[in-house]
């Protein structure tokens, strides 16, 4: 039988103290390192699109020198050459797929993530499940059966069919996050105006959403961008009258000949709506995605 | 407190804002309707497309040819008044993705669209294209007969075509004469591998950025496995026998990757694991490759001064053999019609205008003879002005493309047709999965004895099917 010996417990030499002046000289070089690796961070992000807009500017022989060059003659021959393509009804496209199913997102996902939150339906937690599950499946795996259904009801090639897919795509996100959003309203607010008589759709139009909208304008920028970049779903359903941006971005690229500089400039003006949405919505955004919608 | 704001908010909104509230609402809600009606009208690219006459819907591959079709076709829409054209334009791999996709479903996305000699055999068999024989013998002019040989053959099924060439290509070696004469060296007139490695390694020259030879490294079946697949062959290499075993592991086979990867370690291009055809023109064109193995149609742009630097400075030789005669691949883009276009008879007319003598005179003339499509047509060969500005390939890609042979590519007999590929639908996938298993090796991730184990039990999967169908 063993018998257990108790630990003699081991106390660590305590280190010498650091000096007063030497705690500041720490506290700045320790502050100084975070930001040097925050700043080579951000650059580490940013740099592939500063490249995409040095790239623009180039001549499609200067864009493939083995050597990158940093410096070279500007020029907007890509960009002309890109407006040439018809870009316009690309755009178009885009933006219409992006815009309505946005704002069937949010109609659709404001009410579920209420119903999900404030007022509990019964098995809400299998919902919430539900709704992420749909996320589960590879897309690549379901497309034959939604090209083949598209197909056989003649909606193929056609903008609708987008704008259906794309809020189906982003609807399960977008409740789970409007859901979060709106648990953090107090629930002390909501009963007052109840108590003031407001109706059901007053209480989620005039005091609810009004303290959630930064988490519905981040909650819209997400599926802005997931719309706006979505490939698959415009690659195969989508020939010549409702094809997206992306689509019209690949068309540049080619096996045989250069194109880096033309796919650039296409991909810088194909970048700046979706920069120009989140440059509009960055207050709200940051307040939504970082502290919570009420916090 | 907040009670109080809540009940503020409450009266407020009862109360004065409630009539412009209203108006808000309206609009919004006539706003909304807007977009969606204009969403149920398919889509912006339908503005303009609504002109009289039928509107037929191409796809087509990016390549700087047919970018050269899209701007003449004005040209042809000018003299087919009421026919329309919108071009839907992918890169290879979408556009194969696309186009089988559409076809194989028997979708009327397409009336036109832009194959190859890969597909069209195949697809002839599933009746999921128009058989062309027909429209070309009865269109006057048009002359089928002089489409070159192989390709024509390699379009055909029971001896009909069923999609008619816009290009054709072999393959062959271009080397630059200016660094041969420098070192005193010279190129056989008909090269084997053998004389070509030492070549390349004396020419290597990595100080001064150039490689002695350029080769496609990178994975894809109409990527490394093009060239790759050519000197198997000519190794005396085959992916089956003639009962469909896998013959991936033979000696013949592990000679030739060994050879072809050996040599682009030694004196390939830098990163040639993720180079393709672009990445070798480009090096080629800016004067960093001595050699460069790869399609005929690479020529046209080496001697065009707008993007290369060694224009009048590449010689071209057949491709290099080891154990067979000749080892070019042979490679057509073409235009076919799905049976399921509603439009066959304008197709026809896009089709064989777009497929015409006066078509490759119209490019020659709008946008100058050495952008006219290659190796389609044996007509193109005599006219004048492409003699003249075509002089130093010419001859070479006629020969190349003439003594390809799809039916005997290797030494021994195959149970399938095709020089850089086989014929069968499978294809697609294995030589995809291979052809990462040899950019493997090219990148010394693996050996190529593993890489080739492991494609083994990929062929050996599909050689199965066949076996046992």
């Amino acid at each position: 039988m063993a018998t257990a010996t108790p630990a003699t417990p081991v106390t660590p030499a305590a280190p010498a103290a650091p000096g007063p002046a030497s705690r500041p000289l720490r506290r700045i070089l320790g502050r100084a390192s975070w930001t040097a690796g925050a700043w080579l961070a951000a650059l580490v992000f940013f740099f592939p699109v500063l490249w995409m807009v040095l790239t623009a500017f180039k001549q499609e022989a200067d864009a493939y020198t083995t050597t990158p060059h940093l410096v070279f003659s500007p020029t907007l021959a890509q960009f002309r050459a890109v407006f040439h393509s018809g870009i316009g009804p690309y755009l178009a496209n885009s933006a219409l797929a992006t815009v309505l199913s946005t704002l069937l997102v949010l109609v659709l996902g404001i009410p579920a993530g209420y119903a999900l939150s404030i007022r509990s339906v019964r098995k809400w937690r299998d919902a919430l499940f539900f709704f992420i599950s749909t996320k589960m499946l590879p897309v690549v795996a379901a497309i034959v059966p939604i090209y083949l259904a598209v197909r056989d009801i003649g909606a193929l090639d056609n903008i609708g069919t987008l704008i259906v897919l794309y809020t189906a795509m982003n609807l399960p996100i977008a409740v789970w996050m409007l859901r979060s959003f709106f648990l953090e309203v107090p629930v002390e607010v909501l009963e007052a105006a109840r108590v003031d008589g407001v109706t059901l759709r007053q209480e989620i139009t005039r005091v609810m959403l009004p303290m959630v909208a930064p988490g519905i304008a981040a909650t819209a920028l997400i599926c802005v961008i997931f719309s706006w970049n979505e490939f698959f779903f415009a690659l195969n359903l989508t020939s010549v009258r409702a094809a997206t941006m992306p689509v019209f971005l690949v068309g540049f690229m080619t096996s045989e000949g250069l194109y880096w500089a033309k796919l650039a400039a296409a991909a810088t003006l194909a970048c700046l709506p979706v920069l120009l949405a989140g440059w509009i919505a960055q207050k709200q955004l940051v307040r939504g995605l970082s502290m919570g919608a009420v916090k | 407190m907040r009670i109080r704001q809540a009940r503020r908010r409450g009266r407020h909104t009862r109360g004065s804002r409630q009539p412009r509230t209203s108006r808000r609402r309206l609009a919004a809600t006539a706003s909304v309707a807007g977009l969606l009606l204009t969403a149920g009208c398919a889509g912006a690219g339908a503005v303009g497309g609504s002109a009289p006459g039928t509107t037929l819907t191409v796809a087509i591959v990016a390549n700087p040819q047919m970018a050269d079709v899209e701007q003449l076709t004005p040209y042809f829409e000018h003299q087919h008044p009421g026919v329309h054209i919108k071009y839907v334009t992918l890169p290879e791999n979408e556009a194969r993705q696309k186009i089988t996709e559409s076809v194989a479903t028997g979708s009327h996305e397409f009336d036109v669209v832009m194959i190859s000699n890969y597909e069209t055999p195949m697809w002839a068999k599933d009746s999921w294209l128009v058989d062309l024989q027909p429209y070309a013998d009865r269109t006057p002019g048009y002359d089928p007969g002089d489409f070159i040989g192989p390709i024509r053959q390699s379009l055909s099924y029971r001896g009909d075509m069923y999609s008619v060439p816009f290009y054709g290509e072999s393959s062959f070696l271009m080397y630059r004469k200016d660094l041969f004469a420098a070192h005193h060296l010279t190129m056989p007139a008909h090269p084997t591998w053998d004389q070509v490695a030492p070549l390349a390694d004396k020419l290597n020259d990595p100080a001064h950025h150039i490689a002695g030879i350029c080769l496609r490294g990178d994975p894809g079946w109409g990527e490394n496995l093009a060239p790759l697949d050519t000197v198997v062959n000519t190794f005396g290499g085959r992916w089956f026998d003639q009962r469909w075993n896998a013959q991936l592991t033979s000696p013949a086979v592990e000679k030739a990757v060994s050879f072809y990867t050996g040599l682009l370690h030694r004196a390939g291009e830098p990163a040639a694991s993720s180079a393709g055809f672009t990445e070798c023109g480009t090096d080629m064109a800016q004067g960093n490759a001595a050699m460069w193995y790869d399609a005929t149609v690479a020529a046209g742009s080496l001697e065009d001064p707008a993007s290369s630097k060694v224009v009048g400075k590449i010689g071209y030789a057949p491709a290099p053999v080891e154990k067979t005669n000749s080892s070019g691949w042979l490679y057509s883009w073409s235009l076919g019609i799905p049976k399921t276009s509603g439009h066959k008879d304008a197709a026809w007319q896009f089709v064989s205008w777009a497929t015409s003598k006066s078509y490759i005179k119209l490019v020659g003339e709008k946008l100058g003879w050495s952008r006219v499509p290659p190796g389609s047509r044996a007509s193109t060969y005599q006219i004048p002005q492409y003699q003249k500005a075509a002089a130093a390939f010419a001859g070479p890609t006629v020969q190349a493309i003439s003594s390809a042979d799809p039916v005997h590519p290797t030494v021994d007999p195959v149970p399938d047709t095709g020089v850089q590929f086989l014929g069968i639908p499978e294809f697609e996938d294995l030589g995809t999965r291979v052809s990462q298993q040899i950019t493997a090796a090219i990148a010394r991730q693996k050996s190529v004895h593993d890489a080739l184990a492991q494609s083994q039990q990929y062929a050996r999967t599909v050689g199965r099917s066949y076996q046992h169908p």
